[in-house]
């Protein structure tokens, strides 16, 4: 697997607070990934480093194999749609056009000025007035025009309709599948994250929880409902990420690559957002350094 | 070029893979007849223009279909079906859905509400299935 982005033990401190915190992953090529965690997790932290409008505090960061923001080749692999997809709003469309074609050596007007027509954008109208989904669809063009192996979107679809938002994220995975680029998006919105990723990182206080292709994430996390049962009594191979107990019952969402066989568990698959909420929901610590690991003696 | 014959939706509630449903969504067309020998699916392209999806996940799909013999990938020109699916047990269909009426109605008249009997169902099903297998 070739990494579009690698991370070794970065972080990044503001004054006195960690955004950031060892965080060691990595996100595939052709890959679309998506980054969800609750607001101030360090999502726009992450993105903006790899964008290179941050430098790390502590560890590295490499992307399309180089050092965020290091010189113009490097600022030519990536493309970065910063939050609420900003513009110029006294200067036009056209003028965007212009811009975009002077600033980037890649640029592939014929592909912007074809969007432009097509989503029916006037090239005299000033981007102060385009409507929130023109305007995100505006800072979209730039970013797929300027021909990047990476583009970066921090919260693209967060303040647009549902329409807007369905439009833009069709012409994103439209530019992904004629393009071959790599996409590293954020948002809230897990529903859309479904369709869209097929990788996908969870950030909660300032840490990596989880990252993996989303098929594999899917299989291998269960809900397990049963009678009621101490946590310490599962197989070795269990990881519980979140559990719930009343009297008599025992509610689990558990990782483990090997098939359930205990019968007393009802076994049922979680939806993406069940997955989110279960890392967004669990204590930080959890995990690795949480249940002993019990060694099965033959 | 001709146009695709078929276009794909998902439903999201369904709780099944978008891929899967794809895959679902062919096989459908294939035993309904909708689909025949050499139509044409629709590109990778139309499919992520339309839904907004994943290509990857339309790819996965084509991949599935390609390997079980329905599909076959044309490099530049789109993925045509190779093989339908409509044959001998479309016509078999009738006399089954006879059947199921019948014992659709025993089972009301022992007095199973619906969601007894699409639970009696399911969990019969299962378990056909995984002694078939076993």
């Amino acid at each position: 697997m070739s990494a579009v982005l690698r991370a070794r033990h970065l972080g990044k401190r503001y004054k006195q607070r960690w955004a950031l915190s060892d965080c060691t992953f990595e996100v595939p090529a052709g890959h679309v990934t998506g980054l969800v965690g609750p607001n101030g997790a360090g999502k726009s932290t992450l993105l903006n480093l790899a964008a290179g409008m941050l430098t790390p505090t502590s560890g590295t960061i490499e992307v399309c194999g180089g050092v965020p923001g290091d010189g113009p080749a490097q600022l030519a692999k990536v493309g970065f749609v910063a939050q609420d997809t900003p513009v110029y709003a006294s200067l036009t469309v056209a003028d965007h056009l212009r811009l975009g074609a002077r600033l980037n050596p890649g640029w592939d007007d014929a592909l912007a000025r074809r969007r432009i027509e097509r989503l029916g954008l006037d090239p005299d109208q000033r981007a102060g007035r385009l409507s929130g989904g023109q305007r995100a669809q505006l800072a979209l063009t730039l970013g797929i025009a300027k021909r990047p192996e990476l583009l970066i979107l921090d919260e693209p679809v967060a303040a647009l309709d549902p329409l807007a938002r369905r439009e833009f994220l069709q012409d994103l995975m439209e530019a992904v599948a004629e393009h071959g680029l790599s996409v590293i998006l954020s948002s809230h919105l897990v529903a859309d994250l479904e369709r869209v990723c097929d990788h996908l990182v969870v950030l909660v206080a300032s840490q990596v929880r989880l990252a993996g292709a989303l098929d594999e994430l899917l299989a291998t996390h269960h809900r397990l409902s049963g009678p009621r049962r101490d946590v310490a009594t599962l197989p070795a191979d269990q990881e519980v990420i979140s559990a719930s107990h009343t009297d008599r019952q025992t509610t689990l969402v558990v990782r483990t690559e090997a098939p359930i066989l205990d019968p007393a568990w009802t076994v049922s698959g979680l939806t993406l957002e069940d997955l989110v909420l279960a890392y967004l929901a669990r204590p930080a610590g959890a995990g690795s350094a949480g249940r002993p690991a019990l060694t099965v003696l033959r | 070029m001709e146009g695709a014959v078929i276009e794909f939706h998902l439903d999201g509630r369904s709780g099944v893979s978008p891929y899967l449903q794809i895959v679902q969504q062919v096989r459908h067309a294939l035993r309904l007849g909708l689909l025949d020998e050499g139509d044409r699916l629709p590109t990778v392209k139309e499919v992520v223009a339309r839904l907004a999806i994943n290509p990857n996940t339309v790819l996965k799909a084509y991949r599935e279909l390609e390997h079980e013999g329905l599909v076959a990938a044309r490099p530049g020109v789109g993925t045509f079906v190779t093989r339908t699916l409509a044959d001998a047990s479309l016509a078999a269909h009738a006399p089954l859905r006879q059947e199921l009426r019948r014992w659709l109605s025993r089972a009301r008249r022992a007095g199973l509400d619906d969601e007894s009997i699409e639970a009696l169902f399911m969990t019969t099903f299962r378990t056909a299935a995984r002694e078939d297998i076993a």
